[in-house]
């Protein structure tokens, strides 16, 4: 076991891809983050722009959509970064550790 | 409830501060005639539960099926019961209460409690699945030295665990007045009689399970209303929002947002608790141990996250539903039959109301009932956690080295009965106090204290023992100290005269948080010790089994 440990930390390719899954987790947390904070930022400083109408004569404001779309932009981010992770990355660190057993 | 209550309630949750904490309140009801189908539904839920309790404690024989059921629950399973762990029934009613009051901002205070799922889907579900085992404190002192990292660990878990239960139990007896017509006094010995017996005899099987069919009620409940509101608007939003403007009376001023965000520090530091803290709540971080792989325990926060945005969006459409057909019907809704005396009960049972609006005196029975066995599956999430903190983290590894597994089973039964216990002592003592800050202390501390610590000793090669532990409880005592000095308690609890509250913001996330990175950091670097470098030296190690599972606690090797 313990070879198998030294060959996966010795591999090169292994800490390309744990720094190339890091930077995406990290940059997926920053487009997270953004939609919220700039959510925010509009409710705090341009709370006209949230209340516009969509359209002549509508009740909708600009702000529904947008509120709601956060949240369904939340739940897509996740499901993509979940979908990459469970085949793509999986299917990577499963060649590393294969390669190591070998 | 009078007006003047109502006003006062509103404006309280205008605040920023306020608002993001009212979400757990209920504040004070007034009891209210027995409603005997609600109690016949719950008895029936009580009833059900139980019956897989029992099933579930055939299969309870060791410490690991208490803490993680088997670790053979699935992630579309795992996912609706971290979704039931966050759907509070403070969540639900609050919610929905704030949007039938002011409308948009409700919408905006619900987006908060969402932002924290991504960051736990990026960063933390998959190494806190493969590092640990049990409870997070495993994760952290995968290469730490055990005794003080675990009773960090213990002590931060355990204040976040109080300051929660006592929202909840609150909130159980304020509910259980507006809703069945019962004593305040009995929904405490009733949640804490319920719970332990959940928690005592199934464990985590039975906790999860609970946990699963009150999502899927809440759920399909919530999904009904909002479909029968938008049907009676032929499934038109806008002409739902027309209606709600014409009949509302702040008009159109419900559309954009109000007074919900003063200062940007204050909503900055709001978000950060939110975003932050959600990953270091034990009673949610325990939930990525039930499943047996990183894969899984992905899946699991993509459901978590997707069932709590939906159930965010309904209660947007069942707050507007409420303001079209409550607003209308003052004779059944509002005390005496006028507006101006507010809704039965308070402004959070819009929703509560909105059910008998569309579905009768039967529906109606069916969400309150809803309703409280939310706050009895999230009590028995809670002291399960803080019991894990007890018997895995104290007792098993600190006290007594090397115990077997069943004196840690019988240590955690006897924790959970004292947790039990202190829960329905506590609910009785804080009956006529303010408990609106609590849930949003218990998100602050655990964002200063078991978030910064879990982040630093996963992600940081130089993080050592002492930093960890001196910035971590740094966080947690200023998280604590700050939000004590800040207006919603220095005033609004505390009774000291307005204005002189001296911390000036509502929440201290921004700065216990940052002060607890700092800290970690500052001291891990001066840390030169022998025990330091052998810290240090065994980082790639951690970093392998956190980052490829090689190693990782396997479902049935539990």
């Amino acid at each position: 076991m313990q070879d198998v440990l030294d060959r996966v930390t010795s591999n090169p390719k292994f800490h390309e891809f744990i720094a190339m899954r890091s930077r995406y987790g990290i940059i997926m947390s920053i487009i997270s983050a953004a939609a919220y904070y700039g959510f925010i930022l509009l409710v705090a400083y341009d709370k006209e722009f949230l209340a516009a109408k969509l359209g002549a004569g509508m009740t909708t404001s600009v702000g529904v959509p947008m509120g709601v779309g956060v949240i369904v932009f939340t739940i897509l981010l996740t499901w993509i970064y979940v979908r990459r992770a469970n085949t793509e990355f999986d299917t990577t660190n499963e060649n590393i550790i294969k390669e190591a057993q070998k | 409830m009078t007006l003047k209550h109502i006003l006062s309630a509103v404006a309280a949750l205008a605040v920023a501060g306020g608002a993001m904490a009212a979400g757990a309140d209920l504040g004070n009801t007034q009891q209210q005639a027995t409603n005997w189908t609600a109690i016949v539904m719950f008895a029936a839920f009580v009833g059900f539960t139980l019956y897989i309790t029992k099933l579930a404690a055939a299969k309870t024989k060791s410490a690991a099926d208490f803490y993680t059921g088997g670790g053979g629950i699935t992630g579309f399973q795992n996912g609706l019961a971290i979704a039931g762990d966050y759907m509070s029934a403070a969540s639900f009613l609050g919610i929905s209460g704030l949007v039938f009051a002011n409308g948009f901002d409700g919408l905006i205070f619900s987006i908060g409690w969402l932002v924290g799922w991504p960051v736990i889907t990026f960063l933390m579900a998959e190494r806190l699945r493969n590092l640990g085992k049990f409870t997070f404190a495993d994760v952290a002192s995968y290469r730490f030295s055990q005794t003080p990292v675990r009773v960090f660990a213990a002590s931060a878990s355990l204040v976040i665990v109080a300051f929660y239960m006592i929202a909840q139990m609150v909130g159980a007896g304020q509910l259980i007045k507006v809703l069945f017509g019962l004593e305040y006094m009995y929904a405490e010995i009733l949640v804490g009689i319920v719970m332990l017996m959940y928690v005592l005899f199934g464990g985590m099987t039975a906790t999860t399970w609970v946990q699963i069919i009150k999502a899927c009620m809440l759920l399909g409940g919530a999904t009904f209303m909002a479909v029968a509101v938008l049907l009676q608007f032929g499934f038109s939003p806008e002409a739902l929002f027309t209606k709600a403007v014409e009949v509302h009376s702040k008009k159109d001023a419900i559309m954009g947002p109000g007074a919900l965000i003063k200062d940007p520090i204050s909503a900055i530091s709001v978000g950060m608790a939110l975003m932050f803290g959600t990953a270091g709540l034990p009673h949610i971080l325990m939930r990525f141990f039930t499943v047996p792989n990183a894969k899984e325990a992905r899946k699991s926060v993509a459901w978590a996250t997707t069932w709590i945005g939906y159930f965010y969006i309904l209660t947007f459409i069942i707050g507007f539903g409420a303001i079209t057909n409550l607003i209308q019907n003052p004779g059944d809704f509002y005390v005496g039959g006028e507006i101006a005396k507010g809704l039965k009960g308070g402004g959070n049972m819009a929703a509560v109301h909105l059910s008998k609006a569309v579905g009768g005196d039967l529906f109606l029975g069916f969400i309150s009932a809803v309703a409280f066995a939310t706050i009895l599956a999230v009590v028995a999430g809670l002291t399960l956690s803080g019991a894990s903190a007890v018997s895995h983290d104290l007792y098993a590894s600190v006290f007594n080295k090397g115990c077997s597994s069943e004196q840690e089973l019988r240590v955690s039964k006897i924790a959970t009965i004292c947790l039990g216990a202190l829960a329905i002592f506590l609910g009785i003592a804080f009956e006529k106090q303010n408990v609106a800050y609590m849930v949003m202390l218990a998100f602050t501390i655990a964002c200063s204290s078991n978030f910064p610590v879990l982040f630093m000793s996963v992600l940081w090669k130089n993080c050592t023992t002492k930093g960890a532990v001196t910035g971590g409880f740094v966080g947690l005592i200023l998280a604590a100290v700050l939000t004590i000095g800040s207006a919603s308690v220095w005033e609004a609890v505390m009774g000291n005269p307005k204005g002189s509250a001296w911390f000036p913001y509502n929440s201290a996330a921004i700065f216990s948080m940052s002060a607890a990175f700092f800290t970690i950091w500052l001291v891990s670097i001066l840390d030169n010790s022998a025990q330091a470098k052998k810290e240090r030296a065994l980082y790639p190690s951690q970093q392998l089994r956190s980052e490829t599972g090689l190693g990782a606690s396997g479902a049935s090797g539990h």
